[in-house]
């Protein structure tokens, strides 16, 4: 009986002893914790103490981004400015590229006008500039002869010598345009039908003020729809340089024409 | 004009019968840096040419007396030694038959009169293969 008793107390006290190390145990875990969110409060303590100082930082970058923003805004003004200068620069230079391609025509017309003193060579010479600068198919060069006040075709393309009526002086669309020394241009190229009275186109070739004949066109190439601001002032060079070449070559002609009569007289008279 | 007998880096035969269009295309082909001309009156003078030396481009009119620039392009073409060299037409013929029959017996382009030293110019610098 004692025995069981004796061996009672002992578990309990084995029990209670156990009870006891898992307190000290709990405890220890219970420590443990507290020292963690000890060490947990410090460092959020501190990260609020830095946090204090971020907004100045971002205050710095927001300025900072905000400059970078406008400064890229100017550039990219400046890129446009000068995109457009570039394309008025690509816009002119192909201005002064035709204005140039213009004038090399004008001035290899007016080179050619005069590389001769042969006058059916200064026909051909106009007519090739006609056909080949102005782009006109039907044609015809007409000379005033001051005699009879009558204007007659000397050269001819794409119409027959024999088809274009002689023209007095002042009589008509040719007889006006040789007598005011005025151009004359139809109101509709497209709805223009040949008349050889009545021309497309009729130019005065003169010297100065004084008309020589005139040049009529009755027809353009058929990819030639209008003319072009070129072609007028060939049209004003014809009327000056080929009145001058045809004037000059025919006084050369008439002067040959008559020191060969002269030559002919002297080796009569001499032989 | 043209043939200057210095080296050069692109040789091209104009062949045309009026002076006045030999030298209007050549002044515009003179924008062409190594550029040297040489002209000939008709088809067979520039068969003449084709035979002496070699050249790079070709620039013929159509109507010429003796032989035209058809019969040219033609025999151009079925010649071993010049056929790959590019051939460009400049004619006062605008009819679209007229270009197609060009262009079918191997003219590389077409060009039209009144004559526009730029539309030449672009033309000859791209069969030239010049940027």
């Amino acid at each position: 009986m004692q025995k069981d008793d004796e061996r009672l107390v002992h578990n309990r006290g084995e029990e209670f002893l156990q009870v006891f190390k898992k307190g000290a145990e709990f405890t220890q875990d219970l420590l443990k914790e507290n020292e963690r969110l000890r060490y947990r409060m410090l460092e959020l303590e501190k990260c609020q103490l830095g946090g204090e100082a971020a907004p100045v930082e971002v205050k710095k970058l927001t300025e900072r981004i905000a400059d970078l923003e406008a400064e890229k805004q100017e550039i990219l003004d400046r890129i446009r400015h000068v995109e457009e200068e570039n394309q008025d620069f690509a816009a002119r230079y192909l201005e002064i590229e035709d204005e140039n391609n213009n004038l090399a025509n004008l001035y290899i017309a007016s080179y050619q006008l005069h590389s001769t003193l042969d006058f059916r060579e200064v026909l051909q010479i106009i007519t090739e500039i006609i056909i080949n600068l102005i782009g006109a198919e039907e044609f015809a060069i007409m000379l005033l002869d001051e005699k009879s006040d009558e204007l007659q075709a000397v050269a001819t393309e794409g119409v027959e010598r024999s088809e274009i009526p002689s023209v007095r002086l002042g009589k008509g669309v040719i007889g006006e345009v040789a007598s005011s020394g005025e151009s004359h241009f139809a109101a509709d190229f497209d709805a223009y039908e040949r008349e050889f009275d009545t021309p497309m186109v009729c130019i005065p070739l003169k010297i100065k003020e004084h008309v020589i004949g005139v040049l009529v066109i009755y027809k353009l190439l058929m990819q030639k729809k209008e003319f072009a601001p070129v072609d007028y002032e060939l049209f004003t060079l014809l009327a000056g340089h080929a009145a001058t070449a045809i004037f000059s070559s025919r006084l050369y002609s008439d002067s040959e024409r008559k020191l060969s009569t002269i030559q002919g007289f002297i080796d009569l008279l001499t032989k | 004009m043209g043939d200057t007998g210095q080296m050069s880096d692109y040789n091209v035969l104009i062949v045309e019968d009026s002076p006045t269009m030999r030298q209007l295309i050549a002044f515009a082909l003179k924008r062409i840096r190594g550029v040297r001309i040489v002209e000939a009156n008709d088809g067979v003078d520039g068969l003449k040419k084709l035979s002496s030396e070699r050249f790079d481009l070709i620039l013929t009119d159509i109507n010429m007396p003796i032989m035209d620039g058809l019969k040219l392009v033609s025999l151009v073409r079925n010649d071993a030694n010049y056929k790959s060299i590019p051939i460009v037409v400049i004619t006062t013929e605008g009819a679209q038959e007229d270009r197609e029959r060009a262009l079918a017996l191997g003219a590389n382009d077409y060009i039209t009169k009144p004559i526009q030293p730029t539309k030449i110019l672009d033309v000859a610098r791209t069969l030239l293969r010049i940027p």
